[in-house]
């Protein structure tokens, strides 16, 4: 009965996907529409033969690993084509040659490409490893199988259905325009279902938990899906122009578009990128390191204040612009005030090795973690800094902003999911330890050196970009041309290249690590783990 | 506990046989399983202070580990909680620091209390944040924001810095637009001025097409050199700037048109290959002496109202000099046969805006004077 509903379901999907794609008044939206028309068919064959065969009813002493195991392909996978439009868009802006403008008709330019990147990197391999390590940590530290049976399949193929709508459309034009939010209409809606889904398996796993509390990773990462769902829907409000064709108008306008706009993209550095990463980075890090979280004290006060102080801190993306001088101002004060929350989580991660700092000559995984966690630190020190209205009348519209986001993207969300990764595998796929410890080194310097080439060559082309544009003369006129500045920058957008080079070269080698460990070992325990006994 | 290795019989110097341990040298020799009186291994020898702390360490560790090992591996300890143990780095005692009494997949968590130095830089922060808040603009009232009590604002900043350099430069740009153009020159403090102001203006609104070293691209025309296509003299240069040339908006502004001899069908492309070559023979380059030939009687008929009998061209129209090799429309700047061809095909046109309403009259002709000044002004 259910999956006869379930089928009637689809095949409505599919078929009114076929209508949409028929109508289409544009190119995105109707391979979008013929993307969804396969997904739903697809669907539809796979419940259509699952319906005859004898069904085993899911264990529900078991954890539901299967989809994390999925999870830690897809972030492995989404990594490496992140970065490796990372590392082309690089190349982008040293030679312009590269859009192949005359070939590629425009559609390979460095503003298509970009949101392509940034929403590789952040949506993608970013979502999938919180939407891993999530599913993977609420079931240990709740001792208790994921809630809502198949519901968190959905979640991992809906979330990934999504990313292919999404960059898909970059491509073939259809955007909000909007940083971080790029999506037209009908992706946010089904990116809105999708993560009420997620919300309900995560919700309800914890309501469900066998322990007494709710351990602190918990309450990070479901700060985080909360918030995201929040910031979405409201960021996103807009009305289709038409329900065949991909364009919508947003509902705000100027000044209170951008703060609306800001307040979604700060937050979603803070809790996509900051809360959800430190759930991960609370569970991981004293598992590596077999050692006690530093303070627990701590670890309420901190994640409190953070969660309280970061909403407010959205405007500092918009000094010296239209919008008023107090706006910028609360901006301001509550990004100086998150500094002290923000490390609170770098001291409970750095603190927690203490009595174990010996490991790190020997695990270059624990090694990673600790070096995120470093980066964390430095990025939420810098960022504060960077909010200060002097600061940032030299720092904003610079490559400093650039560097900014990559020593946080990469060294914190980079390496602390890299970590995780590498602590994942052999455990979910029942291997005995990882491959080759030797290249996690590689990989751990490799991924080092690009971030210090990445993130040192953008603070200085940003400083003196900022320099260059704010020089005048005695009579008060400007004395560079912007032209000037691009010409100036050149040799430090060839030494970031470089290091995306070698930031996508740990990744690969990280893949080709991970897949060793699990084809060229033998199993030696059970992929099927049991939930522990009271 | 003091510092056994430097506190109770002080440091030894070099090259000198070690002491005797202590007795709690000797306790911590035999904690770590070494001889206290090989010189290579007891604590006594301060030489030692990095192996002896790293083997504290291992110790440490080991310890730990066993105490991570699941119950399913270990012989229950009823009651055991994970405890901080006193560290056995020697001289190093620290309190016990108990567990929160949970435990998550084996995770647990010190009873820490908060950092000092954290505690009070968040405390600092909030009140740095309060005192900021009340010195500048920052609280959302029913109709306006409170001003601060130190009423500055980054606009009303960036307006007074505008306003401190217009003031200082009024009195040289009421000079500079009073005299005569031609007599700019004769003034030093007005060419100094003129230079700086008009540089920069060029490279904000100029450097885009004309680049901004001003030599020009493809289309737009090279400022450094001798060839005007509607005159050089500070003058001209001025009356360009002022309206344009075919810009829409400007009833002033300079206006010619290069017919499309192709598109519209005035001449056929034997004869547009034709005229190419006699185009190409005006400036010596290499071409077809036949095609030429023929060539110069279509141009006699069709070109010499604009660019003259003898391909000179005519400033007033805006016609270019066709015998000087210098191509507006060029590759790498050389003549190249099919982007003449192209030209007389299809008759294309620049725009130059007009600058009279975005400019200060002082701004243009300082950009004037600059641009006069590069090298092909006359």
């Amino acid at each position: 009965m259910w999956d006869s509903l379930k089928l009637i379901a689809l095949g409505a999907i599919a078929v009114f996907a076929a209508i949409a794609a028929n109508y289409a008044r544009d190119l995105a939206y109707m391979v979008n529409a013929l993307t969804v028309m396969l997904a739903a068919g697809l669907t539809f064959m796979w419940v259509l033969r699952r319906m005859e065969g004898v069904r085993l009813a899911p264990n529900r002493n078991e954890y539901l690993d299967g989809v994390v195991r999925a999870g830690v392909i897809a972030t492995a996978g989404w990594g490496v084509v992140g970065f490796l439009v990372g590392v082309i868009i690089a190349a982008q802006l040293a030679w312009p040659v590269l859009n192949f403008s005359d070939v590629a008709q425009g559609y390979l330019n460095f503003g298509k490409l970009r949101p392509l990147h940034t929403s590789a990197v952040i949506f993608a391999f970013g979502g999938n490893a919180l939407i891993a390590t999530s599913f993977y940590v609420v079931q240990r530290s709740c001792a208790t199988r994921l809630w809502g049976g198949n519901l968190a399949w959905f979640v991992f193929w809906g979330y990934n259905l999504f990313i292919v709508l999404a960059a898909s459309g970059y491509i073939l034009g259809a955007t909000h325009s909007k940083e971080y939010a790029e999506p037209e209409w009908y992706v946010d809606w089904w990116l809105t279902i999708v993560w009420v889904a997620y919300l309900a398996v995560y919700l309800g796993t914890v309501m469900r938990r066998r322990e007494p509390h709710i351990y602190v990773a918990n309450w990070f990462y479901l700060s985080f899906i909360v918030t995201i769902a929040m910031l979405h829907v409201v960021n996103n409000l807009a009305v289709p122009v038409s329900i065949f064709g991909s364009k919508s108008v947003v509902l705000f306008a100027g000044v209170q578009d951008a703060m609306t706009q800001w307040w979604y993209g700060h937050n979603a550095v803070g809790f996509f990128l900051t809360a959800g990463f430190l759930g991960m980075m609370y569970y991981f890090i004293p598992k590596q390191a077999e050692r006690p979280v530093y303070s627990y004290k701590l670890s309420i006060i901190h994640f409190w204040a953070l969660i309280f102080m970061y909403i407010w801190a959205g405007p500092h993306h918009l000094h010296y612009t239209a919008l008023p001088e107090w706006a910028a101002t609360l901006g301001m004060v509550f990004s100086i005030m998150l500094w002290m929350p923000s490390w609170g989580g770098m001291i409970n991660g750095l603190m927690t090795l203490s009595g174990a700092w010996d490991k790190l000559r020997t695990d270059p995984i624990l090694r990673m973690m600790v070096v995120a966690v470093g980066f964390y630190g430095m990025a939420t020190f810098e960022g504060p800094m960077m909010s200060i209205k002097a600061v940032n009348s030299l720092s904003h519209y610079t490559d400093w902003t650039i560097g900014h986001v990559h020593s946080g993207a990469l060294g914190w969300n980079g390496m602390i999911t890299f970590g995780a990764l590498y602590y994942l595998t052999p455990r979910l796929w029942g291997r005995e330890r990882l491959y080759s410890l030797s290249a996690v080194s590689w990989h751990f310097w490799l991924a080092t050196i690009g971030l210090v080439l990445y993130a040192s060559s953008m603070w200085v082309s940003g400083i003196m970009e900022g320099l260059m544009w704010r020089e005048v003369d005695s009579q008060g006129f400007l004395v560079n041309a912007f032209a000037d500045t691009v010409i100036a920058k050149y040799p430090m957008l060839v030494v970031r290249t470089l290091g995306g080079v070698f930031f996508l070269a740990g990744a690969l080698v990280m893949c080709w690590n991970l897949w060793a460990t699990v084809a060229r070992q033998p199993r030696i325990a059970e992929t099927r783990v049991a939930v522990p006994a009271e | 506990m003091a510092d056994p290795t430097s506190d109770d019989t002080g440091p030894n110097t070099p090259g000198q046989p070690p002491r005797e341990p202590t007795p709690r040298e000797a306790e911590v020799a035999d904690n770590m399983a070494v001889s206290a009186t090989d010189p290579h291994t007891t604590p006594a020898n301060p030489e030692n202070r990095i192996s002896v702390g790293r083997r504290a360490a291992d110790a440490e560790n080991a310890e730990q580990i066993v105490q991570n090992v699941p119950g399913a591996l270990m012989p229950a300890r009823p009651g055991h909680r994970a405890t901080k143990t006193a560290r056995r780095r020697p001289g190093k005692q620290q309190a016990e620091v108990g567990s929160t009494g949970h435990s998550w997949d084996g995770i647990e968590e010190y009873d820490n209390p908060l950092p000092r130095w954290w505690l009070w830089t968040f405390y600092a922060t909030i009140i740095w944040a309060l005192g900021y808040v009340v010195a500048y603009p920052a609280i959302p009232l029913v109709n306006r924001a409170t001003e601060g009590l130190l009423g500055r604002t980054t606009r009303n900043e960036v307006a007074a810095e505008i306003q401190r350099f217009d003031e200082a430069n009024a009195p040289i740009q009421a000079r500079l637009t009073s005299v005569e153009l031609a007599a700019i020159r004769d003034d030093p403090e007005l060419m100094n001025y003129a230079g700086n102001a008009g540089a920069s203006v060029f490279r904000t609104y100029c450097a885009q097409c004309h680049g901004s070293g001003a030599a020009g691209n493809p289309g737009y025309p090279n400022l450094l050199d001798n060839d005007w296509l509607w005159g050089g003299t500070i003058e001209d240069i001025h009356l360009t700037l002022l309206h344009g040339i075919r810009s829409p908006d400007d009833p002033d502004t300079r206006y010619s048109e290069m017919p499309k001899f192709g598109l519209d069908g005035l001449l056929d492309d034997t004869q547009i290959a034709q005229v190419t070559q006699y185009v190409l023979s005006l400036s010596d380059q290499p071409h077809d002496a036949a095609a030429a030939q023929a060539g110069q009687t279509i141009f006699a008929e069709q070109c010499t109202a604009c660019h003259m009998e003898d391909g000179t061209g005519d400033r007033a129209q805006g016609a270019p000099n066709l015998t000087d090799a210098v191509w507006l429309y060029n590759r790498d700047g050389q003549a190249d046969a099919a982007v003449i061809q192209r030209i007389i095909h299809d008759g294309p046109f620049g725009v130059m805006p007009a600058w009279s309403e975005r400019l200060s009259e002082a701004d243009i002709r300082a950009v004037a004077t600059y641009v006069h000044g590069l090298g092909g002004g006359e």
